[in-house]
């Protein structure tokens, strides 16, 4: 490490005040800290400081994330090696075009499209989810770094997460340009025009996302934006809550028939179709239990949500199902399908935009994960919910905590009195 | 049941009066500066929207409608007359029993419940019930979700706002600018039952 320390305090008096590139500091200040725990010591109060500070905390988020990105690249290839096997034996499939350069890499790679291999999967997982990743960095990163030069502030760790957050949040096929431009969308009105990290009100992955989603609908929803394998056939098909969504629209029998097709345990482990990271509840399980333990993510919020969740859609599942088919998806089946549990362990939890009181945390939670589940069921159209219920919970947090607040105030005016 | 139940959230949540019509705008960005006002606010349009739209149902149906009150005479013509005037009423009439018997609510009210009779958010109700020609149970049902989205959304929009008080936001975007935005923002978060 000694030449890196070197090198950067090399550097350092260009960057400082009166060099030349003095405007370019947040750059390497970001670099440096990232590199080197910073050696300046408080010289005013409060000099009482908590050791885990913003960087630390973001880190460890990106550790809990890792079993998701690795079940995002093995799933992914898997998904996409099982379609195009399947192509190879004659099966009447469709593969878009995406696939193509990706194919060609493999192959001056040596590797053999095996669905049974690992390193063939990864690897050809990795050929969908790293573009991604890197458009991502590049595109969020270059507004990241313009606010903080315009506004000469530091470059915020913040980005970091969002930026691991948001490839996996997207379908594998989505068109790279559109990736550039939901980054920036949610990066710049999510985030920097309220001042950055800590200032904004909604999730930033989430906002670029959701712009996607209602401007890019055919790119990031539908049938034919996934690979995936269905029985015998391999065909493209839809995730599993939108095939029931679908299958309910077309009568009982039909529902019946693809709610037996939907396997529990298939859909917890994560070998299914889906966003890249969302499919595997058991990674998320993963990840929930780093950021519970280390005292990152706010357990309150998690239970929250899936106690709203699972209470809500219990109360649907026991309702008579006359009016609408999906009231009868098990509550169990809610959790592991579609982006709950990711919804729930990454982004309902996020510090920024979520409750900040204790008992405001279970109200959000209960809110989001019901909101879910009633976008579930009875929006025909959106077969996914968590997204925008999280978008929703975001909104109303304040007033959430608001209120909380004045209850409080109210209750120790009352005890004062008494 | 299900049917109202469909219905009620498609107008609290994606066909939200001031979200995705953009109605009443003028008091949404006025009084939502923090979240006691805009509660008090919200809560008189639930009232006044719950009261106006199903009185206005009657008098379109039983007086205004072709053929209704002569057959052969169409008196729609005074439809926009006779809503304000009905909803200015109701608006008086609630002033005055609320002055009596909750002076409290009155007084932490104040100027806001007036401002209601030019709230172009309860004038839009009653013109969309009679556009889309609910009956009278859709009618009681319009109002009343109606009403619950507009309160929502302004009690969402101020404790925002409050919370914007800590935000660092662009010299340029400060005030109306930022708030256009969040609106924006919210109105995305919004669009959650959009396909009912």
């Amino acid at each position: 490490m000694k030449p890196l320390r070197r090198f950067l305090d090399k550097l350092h008096p260009h960057f400082s005040k009166g060099g030349k590139l003095e405007r370019l500091y947040p750059f390497y200040e970001g670099a440096d800290t990232f590199l080197f725990t910073p050696g300046e010591v408080t010289t005013e109060g409060p000099h009482v400081r908590d050791a885990i500070d913003l960087k630390r905390l973001m880190s460890m988020v990106i550790v809990a994330l890792l079993p998701c990105i690795l079940m995002a690249m093995y799933n992914t290839g898997y998904q996409a090696n099982v379609v195009i096997a399947a192509a190879e034996t004659g099966a009447d499939v469709t593969i878009h075009g995406y696939a193509g350069w990706r194919v060609t890499v493999m192959e001056t790679l040596g590797l053999a499209l095996d669905p049974t291999s690992l390193i063939s999967n990864v690897v050809l997982g990795s050929l969908f989810f790293l573009p991604i990743y890197v458009v991502t960095m590049a595109a969020g990163g270059f507004w990241e770094g313009l606010f903080a030069t315009v506004r000469r502030h530091e470059v915020n760790e913040g980005f970091l997460v969002t930026s691991m957050l948001f490839p996996l949040i997207l379908p594998p096929t989505i068109p790279l340009w559109q990736v550039a431009l939901g980054i920036s969308f949610g990066v710049v009105f999510g985030k920097e025009i309220f001042g950055g990290t800590g200032k904004n009100f909604l999730n930033p992955a989430l906002t670029g996302r959701c712009f996607l989603y209602f401007s890019y609908a055919k790119e990031m929803t539908g049938d034919a934006i996934w690979y995936g394998v269905s029985g015998a056939d391999a065909v493209t098909k839809a995730t599993p809550l939108g095939a029931l969504a679908n299958a309910a629209g077309q009568g009982a029998e039909k529902f019946k028939e693809e709610l037996a097709n939907v396997s529990f345990f298939e859909n917890f482990i994560g070998f299914t179709v889906g966003s890249l990271g969302e499919t595997s509840t058991l990674a998320c399980l993963l990840g929930a239990i780093v950021l519970i333990g280390v005292g990152v993510g706010s357990w309150q919020i998690m239970v929250g949500v899936l106690l709203g969740g699972l209470g809500f859609s219990t109360i649907l599942y026991l309702l008579p199902a006359d009016a609408n088919l999906l009231f009868g998806i098990p509550p169990h089946y809610h959790i592991v399908t579609g982006g709950f549990a990711f919804g729930l362990v990454f982004m309902a939890t996020d510090p920024v935009s979520a409750s900040m009181t204790a008992a405001g945390k279970w109200i959000y939670g209960a809110l989001i994960g019901i909101v879910t589940i009633l976008v579930r069921v009875m929006n025909p159209g959106y077969p996914e919910g968590i997204m925008l219920a999280i978008l929703l919970g975001n909104v109303f947090a304040p007033v959430i905590d608001h209120y909380v607040l004045q209850a409080n105030i109210k209750r120790r005016i009352k005890r004062n009195e008494s | 049941m299900y049917e109202h139940f469909a219905f009620a959230l498609k107008n609290i949540f994606s066909e939200n009066l001031a979200l995705a019509f953009f109605l009443g705008m003028c008091t949404f960005l006025a009084v939502s500066k923090n979240v006691k006002t805009a509660t008090g606010l919200g809560i008189a349009v639930i009232v006044i929207q719950s009261i106006t739209v199903p009185v206005n149902y009657f008098i379109y149906t039983y007086l205004l409608k072709e053929d209704a009150l002569i057959a052969g005479v169409n008196l729609e013509f005074l439809r926009l007359i006779c809503f304000i005037g009905v909803i200015a009423a109701m608006v008086q009439i609630l002033e005055m029993t609320l002055d009596r018997f909750f002076p409290p609510l009155y007084n932490a009210l104040g100027i806001f419940l007036p401002l209601i009779t030019v709230n172009c958010a309860i004038l839009g109700g009653s013109l969309f019930m009679v556009e889309r020609g609910y009956d009278l149970a859709f009618s009681v049902n319009f109002g009343i979700s109606g009403g619950i989205g507009w309160a929502i959304a302004i009690i969402g929009l101020a404790g925002i706002r409050e919370k914007m008080k800590y935000s660092d936001v662009p010299h340029g975007l400060r005030g109306l600018g930022i708030t256009f935005i969040t609106v924006g923002l919210m109105s995305m978060a919004f669009m959650a039952f959009g396909g009912i």
